[in-house]
This record gives structure tokens, sequence and C-alpha cells, in this order.
């Protein structure tokens, strides 16, 4: 089972919400994980941000969904860490 | 969408917009029926029906003014902002918070602009409306509504100065002589009977 531990996301949003807002619903997506957001450029109405998401198991779908539903939009993703965890039952 | 409320309130800054259109229509509401009392009070042995029926068509007017005005200036003012961001986004943000903002907003806001006269002058008809079904007041029921014009008006104006940090009294003091001056106008220049 392949699991998604660390992405890096280039997003384009509105200043509002702002990034405190912004970090926090997108940390509700995923139990235990942890949220990063850096202002990379801030236009007239609209910020460039980069956004690190790091966790055991994370969904992009759900991020996306979360990013998306603020009215902000996913530019690249910059870095994506996947781990094939192997599961307990499986023979060594 | 109710639980929403307060964060399309936030992503719009439209508390400020909200709070602007209470104060100010509020403070409407009031001033117009303390002019409208103030006015039967000056013209004398008006029956009390006459009064609360004038007052009422006045409370009604104002309220649907103000819903119906917020509305078509919200909706339309809320558009052109979701359509600016949309360029500066490049992306269609119709089913995003700010798309639900653009649509539920106005509503919001015009009931807000609405209600705040509408329940602001219901309120202070109410000693007359206790007149007329024989409820006994302390004072005459056109006198009663005056004070509690008064008293509507004081608290918008202790609500102002809590709003921008400045002392209370003062600012409700402030509300107040504007109320008095309105009804020094009116006794000036209603013609005597």
């Amino acid at each position: 089972m392949v699991n998604v531990k660390t992405i890096i996301l280039d997003v384009l949003k509105p200043h509002q919400p702002d990034g405190l807002v912004f970090a926090t619903a997108v940390a509700e997506q995923t139990p235990g994980c942890r949220v990063s957001l850096s202002v990379l450029e801030v236009d007239e109405k609209t910020e460039s941000i980069s956004l690190r998401v790091e966790g055991d198991n994370i969904s992009y779908e759900a991020i996306a969904a979360a990013i998306t539903g603020m009215g902000a939009t996913v530019h690249s993703i910059d870095e994506v860490e996947a781990v094939n965890v192997k599961a307990s039952s499986e023979p060594g | 969408m109710l639980y929403k409320l307060p964060a399309l309130l936030g992503i719009m800054r439209s508390r400020g917009i909200a709070r602007r259109y209470f104060v100010v229509n509020g403070f409407d509401g009031a001033l117009t029926m303390l002019g409208l009392i103030t006015g039967f009070q000056l013209s004398q042995s008006v029956d009390l029906v006459v009064v609360i029926n004038a007052c009422l068509g006045v409370a009604i007017a104002l309220g649907m003014s103000g819903v119906s005005s917020a509305y078509i200036s919200e909706s339309a003012e809320k558009r052109k902002e979701l359509r600016e961001l949309e360029q500066a986004m490049i992306t269609d943000l119709g089913e995003s918070d700010y798309g639900q903002a653009t649509r539920w907003l106005p509503f919001v806001i015009a009931l807000v602009n609405g209600l705040a006269p509408f329940l602001i002058a219901v309120l202070i008809i109410i000693p007359l409306w206790l007149g007329h079904w024989s409820v006994a007041l302390p004072i005459a029921p056109l006198a009663a509504s005056q004070l509690m014009a008064l008293v509507t008006v004081f608290l918008i104006g202790v609500f102002l100065g809590r709003v921008s940090g400045t002392m209370w009294i003062w600012a409700g003091l402030r509300t107040l002589a504007v109320a008095a001056a309105t009804m020094l106008l009116i006794a000036l220049l209603s013609p005597r009977i």
C-alpha cells in the first residue's frame, strides 16, 4: 500500500480567507497532519503561496477540494513524498 | 448555510457593512418614529389608532425600503467583486465560498438593513399599542413612545461608541443630541393649532 507522506503545492489564492484560516482548513482534511504555508508573492487581489502538507496518509483530493472551496487554485504539485508501506500480513 | 455565515461574512469583509447598515437604518427608523410621534404630540387630540396606523405604515415602508434597496445594491456590488476576483484568479469561483457568499450575503445584509429600522420602529410604538389596549402606563402613550425612541437612539450611540472604542456615554449623548435637535426643529417649524 502506498501512502503519500508529503505534498508541496504551488497555490494561487485570494487575500481572503487569510493564511491562518486557509492553513487551518487544509489541516482539517487530514487528521494528524502538519501544514505549513509560505507566501511567495502578493498581488492586488491574489497571493501565491507554497503549501506544505505532511502526514501519514495524505488525500490529495480532499486537500484540493478544500483549496478550491476557498476560491483558490492549485497551480502545480511541486514535491511529493510517497512511501510503499509494507502491510503487516505480507510475508517479509 | 447558517454555520458558514461567519466565514462568508469574513471572506467578503461584510461584517462592517452589515454593522454600518444596522446602525444607519436603525437610527433612521428611531429618528423617523421620534419625528412622527412628536408631530402627533404637537397636533394634540389625535386618535391613538390613527397614530398607530401611521407609525406602523412608516415602519413597514422603512423595512421594505431597507430590504429592497440593500439587496439591489449589495447583489450588484458582490457580483462585481466576484467578477473582478475571477478575472484575477483566471477561474470560475461560482462553486467556491466566494460564489456562495455572492449569492447569500446580499440577502443577509438586506435583512439586517430592513429589519433594523422595522424592529426599532415596532419597539418604539409598543407603548402606543399598550395604550390602545388600555394597559395602564405611568405616562401618556405618546410621551412613553417618545421616551422609548430617545432611549433607543441613546443605545444606538452606545453601540457605536463600543464599536469605535470611544467612551460609550459620550457616544450615546451625541446621538441623543441629534434626537433633541430633531424634536426642537419639529417644535419650531410645526404650525400652531
